[in-house]
């Protein structure tokens, strides 16, 4: 058991952010802190495809001299993917962030429960 | 580019275009977008159609994106199933871009406000995830259309908002967790490209690695279709979106999520992995499914508000769809499959109707409803007829789906389920036939509905289209499912 979490210990930590962000997005209460942790939750991911691509003694892969055995090179897709997956994620947190600014500025409150609340006694009386 | 075919890309390049296209003219002038709507929609859909015919004999024509060959490179497929849920998007697609703005809204479009170019990214996302041949692809992809959803979802004022935002921390988790399974696959191994990796992942079926990425990319992907107990985000986002923002997300873009799914599971991990025993992935499907059928119209008689009756009824029809996929069989493959196109057709044109409903008088809640059908005729008409094929009255579209089900069931040897799928028609034919008594049988009581009259005629046409579709796909499914949908299903059967 010890050897595993020394060997694959990344995972672990990667496998525990997974669960800080999950916990964030799902328990909390303030809209910012749930956006808080949809970031952790992506960061994550993230670093669980960097830390798949590592290959120790490795370097960019660019073909040179040392030809082209490619234990040489990490392996640049995760990566490119990775990059793809941030600025979609850039994008995402800011539609987030701009949702939670325009129903701050009509409630008042960055509590989820509270906005609920709110609109429940507004729309009262439904047409 | 050698045997690269250019008909798979073909369908999104309208819809592409077309969203930049009519966000420029949107600054220019509201109007003018949604000609451009129409125009890129329509064009969508006569080249899906035309894709359709050419993969009729159960071809597949691939197209690699920039000239790279897979499966280093992207590649876009065109095969009956997805040719055939292409067509679907951009008929429902067009259907919204004809529909007029504000009713479509609940707004009219200011100068500059991106509202068609979002409809056309929107559809822009859904077709290049049935297109779409590789797994990181498909995610880009759904991130595109989940981006689109959240601020169209916002127009339903202030709750709208608060369902939008909570649709959105969902709906990323979702596509991280598909994300993350999309990585297990790729280090097991070393491909994303679904073809190559379907043939690659047939010998790695008692690898935890890979049964983690199948469990992980499921969970993702049924939480985007929102199948119970996974569809808590559903009924807020649809039942605050305004009608053809809602119409539109019942439609198709629930079902993008279950394509992926049917395609992942069936095509790309394969019957290795669906049938493992034990709590594998298709008894988990089937019995979610099932569950979802129950909670969905129970939760829908419920309902005062007519918006929130109906995206309840999607819970319950997602259901079906899921439940189709994970039976497995050809015929329960064919049932879900024709319920996709069914649901389409039938829930657009419910939420349409609603949206001339809303046009006119103002009034979302059931109770209030009394004598509209003596006001709005074609419209109420047109509302009853597909609200008729939802309960499954034969000839009609909606019966040929849950028949199919059945039988399929039955066939597998599960009748339980075919219990169930009976009893959640006798719960449909509740919800609606309620409201039918309203409607058509009680003299009106509210002023405003008294004064209604029949809305737009741009309104009223495409609610009649679709009712009218669902009569002709009643009488003509077993072309449909003899031609189209038994080849695609036996072959993911197989």
């Amino acid at each position: 058991m010890i050897e595993l979490v020394l060997a694959r210990y990344l995972y672990f930590l990667i496998l525990a952010l997974l669960a800080i962000g999950l916990y964030g997005v799902l328990a909390r209460d303030n809209l910012i802190k749930k956006i808080i942790g949809l970031t952790i939750f992506s960061t994550s991911i993230y670093l669980f495809f960097i830390e798949g691509s590592i290959q120790y003694g490795a370097t960019a892969p660019i073909i040179d001299e040392r030809g082209s055995d490619p234990l040489l090179y990490v392996d640049p897709l995760p990566h490119l993917l990775i990059l793809t997956a941030i600025v979609v994620g850039v994008g995402v947190v800011g539609v987030a962030l701009a949702l939670t600014i325009r129903l701050y500025r009509r409630f008042g409150s960055l509590s989820e429960a509270e906005i609920a609340r709110m609109l429940d006694e507004e729309h009262g009386g439904t047409r | 580019m050698s045997d690269s075919a250019a008909l798979p890309v073909l369908p999104l390049l309208p819809l592409v275009i077309g969203a930049v296209v009519a966000l420029l003219t949107a600054l220019w002038r509201p109007s003018a977008a949604r000609v451009v709507a129409v125009a890129s929609t329509g064009t969508a859909l006569a080249v899906s159609l035309v894709g359709l015919v050419a993969v009729s004999d159960g071809g597949t024509l691939r197209h690699e994106l920039g000239g790279w060959a897979p499966p280093v490179g992207i590649e876009y497929v065109l095969d009956p199933l997805s040719a055939y849920l292409a067509a679907t998007i951009s008929l429902v697609g067009l259907l919204i871009a004809v529909y007029p703005p504000q009713a479509a809204f609940g707004c009219d479009p200011e100068r500059g406000q991106p509202l068609h170019a979002l409809v056309l990214l929107l559809l822009t996302g859904l077709m290049g995830v049935v297109l779409s041949g590789d797994l990181f692809h498909l995610f880009v992809f759904i991130e595109i259309y989940a981006l689109a959803t959240y601020p169209l979802v916002a127009l339903g004022g202030d709750r709208g908002v608060l369902a939008s935002l909570r649709y959105l921390l969902l709906g990323t988790v979702a596509s991280g967790l598909y994300l993350l399974g999309v990585g297990f696959v790729y280090f097991s191994t070393g491909t994303l490209n679904m073809a190559d990796a379907s043939v690659l992942l047939a010998d790695l079926s008692n690898d935890p690695a890979t049964l983690g990425a199948l469990a992980l990319i499921v969970i993702g992907l049924a939480l985007k279709m929102a199948l119970f107990p996974l569809h808590v985000w559903l009924p807020d986002a649809h039942a605050s979106a305004p009608p053809g923002v809602a119409a539109l997300l019942a439609a198709v873009q629930v079902k993008a999520a279950a394509y992926a799914l049917l395609r992942i599971v069936h095509d790309v991990f394969g019957p290795a992995y669906v049938d493992q025993g034990g709590l594998s992935v298709a008894v988990t499907l089937t019995w979610f499914g099932a569950a979802g059928i129950v909670f969905g119209s129970v939760m829908a008689i419920r309902q005062p508000d007519i918006k929130r009756m109906l995206a309840y009824s999607t819970v319950a029809q997602l259901g079906y769809i899921g439940l189709g996929i994970g039976v497995g069989t050809p015929l329960a493959i064919v049932a879900a499959l024709l319920h996709v196109l069914n649901h389409a057709v039938m829930k657009s044109g419910l939420f349409l109707a609603v949206g001339g409903i809303l046009d006119r008088t103002h009034l979302k809640t059931i109770a209030r409803y009394a004598g509209l059908g003596r006001r709005m005729p074609w419209t109420m008409g047109g509302f009853a007829l597909l609200s008729l094929s939802m309960v499954g009255i034969p000839p009609l579209a909606g019966f040929w789906s849950k028949w199919y089900l059945i039988v399929a069931t039955l066939e597998d040897g599960q009748w339980p389920l075919a219990v169930v799928i009976g009893l959640s028609s006798l719960l449909t034919a509740v919800y609606f036939l309620r409201l039918f008594e309203r409607i058509f049988v009680m003299a009106p009581e509210e002023p405003l509905v008294a004064e209604a009259t029949e809305p737009r005629r741009s309104i009223v046409a495409p609610v009649l289209v679709l009712a009218a579709l669902v009569v002709i796909i009643g009488l003509g499914q077993g072309v449909l499912v003899r031609e189209v949908l038994l080849p695609i299903a036996t072959s993911l059967a197989a």
